[in-house]
């Protein structure tokens, strides 16, 4: 009985340390530093995008005059 | 300037979605690892496109109220703003799909759901350029667009809730609320969802506008 209980112990220990550590994230990534390029690339392509909208709210505005 | 103040809040709220959903903190999750991250970018398309289909079935009970062509204009060009982010919601989950599904297009009813629906729009669009007359193109495609936004509704939003489906909120699967979202992650979620949601608008009104200048322009020839 009491080897019983430990071993369901030993297992759910077991399984809670093997879900925390194998997972995956990129915390080597981000504290390298190099995901900020990343971010300034899509912010630079977004605002961009942003610029091109707002050119083409101004000519649209023109041609309603 | 003064009036387009909502536009630059669209933008800035998606620009800080951007660098918040990239460095900020995320639940540790199995399977989905950092492509949780992904909810910032994904789902928003998917509401915003039922904002703009909203928008457009508005509209066209307004058209059949009042049979003004401009009603009926901004019914066909929300729904063209619409479809845009649907594919672009069809495209991006396809990636992420792929990644933590294991195949891009995996049976599942939120799928099967969204491609019909999306056929259903595409058919709105048919129909009308298979409509010579105006008035008739109009009342007929108004009376479509009725039908087919809370089919819409329930292939996207109630039938994948009912049975298995591998997207969250489905089956045995958590919803986004006790699952997925955790404080950190919501406000981010809200403001990636309002920001899209004002830049949709946005660019659904443009494509309005120069609607109207086009009919101005064809009548005056």
């Amino acid at each position: 009985m009491k080897n019983s209980i430990a071993a369901i112990f030993l297992l759910l220990f077991h399984t809670t340390l093997f879900a925390q550590s194998e997972i995956d994230m990129a915390t080597g990534l981000r504290s390298s530093g190099k995901i900020y390029v990343v971010v300034l690339v899509l912010l630079t392509i977004f605002a961009v995008l942003g610029v091109f909208l707002f050119l083409l709210d101004r000519r649209i505005k023109k041609l309603e005059k | 300037m003064r009036k387009s103040w909502w536009k630059i809040l669209g933008l800035v709220m998606v620009a800080s979605a951007i660098v918040a959903g990239l460095l900020g903190p995320v639940p540790v999750l199995p399977i989905l690892h950092e492509t949780i991250r992904n909810v910032y970018f994904h789902v928003p398309m998917w509401f915003t496109m039922i904002t703009l289909y909203l928008v457009s079935v508005i509209y066209s009970i307004k058209y059949l109220s009042s049979g003004k062509t401009s009603h009926d204009l901004v019914a066909v060009e929300a729904v063209n703003t619409g479809i845009v982010f649907c594919a672009m919601g069809l495209l991006t989950g396809m990636l992420w799909a792929n990644i933590t599904w294991g195949e891009p297009w995996p049976n599942d009813p939120q799928l099967n759901g969204s491609a019909i629906a999306t056929l259903m729009y595409l058919a709105y669009l048919v129909l009308r350029n298979a409509l010579e007359e105006e008035q008739k193109r109009a009342k007929i495609s108004a009376v479509y667009n009725i039908f087919a936004f809370p089919v819409m509704v329930v292939l996207l939003y109630i039938l994948p809730k009912m049975t298995d489906s591998l997207h969250p909120g489905s089956g045995g699967n958590g919803t986004f609320r006790d699952l997925d979202m955790n404080s950190q992650m919501r406000p981010i979620f809200y403001t990636s969802v309002m920001g899209w949601i004002l830049i949709g608008v946005w660019i659904f009104t443009l494509r309005y506008r120069l609607r109207i200048l086009e009919n101005r322009k064809n009548q005056l020839d």
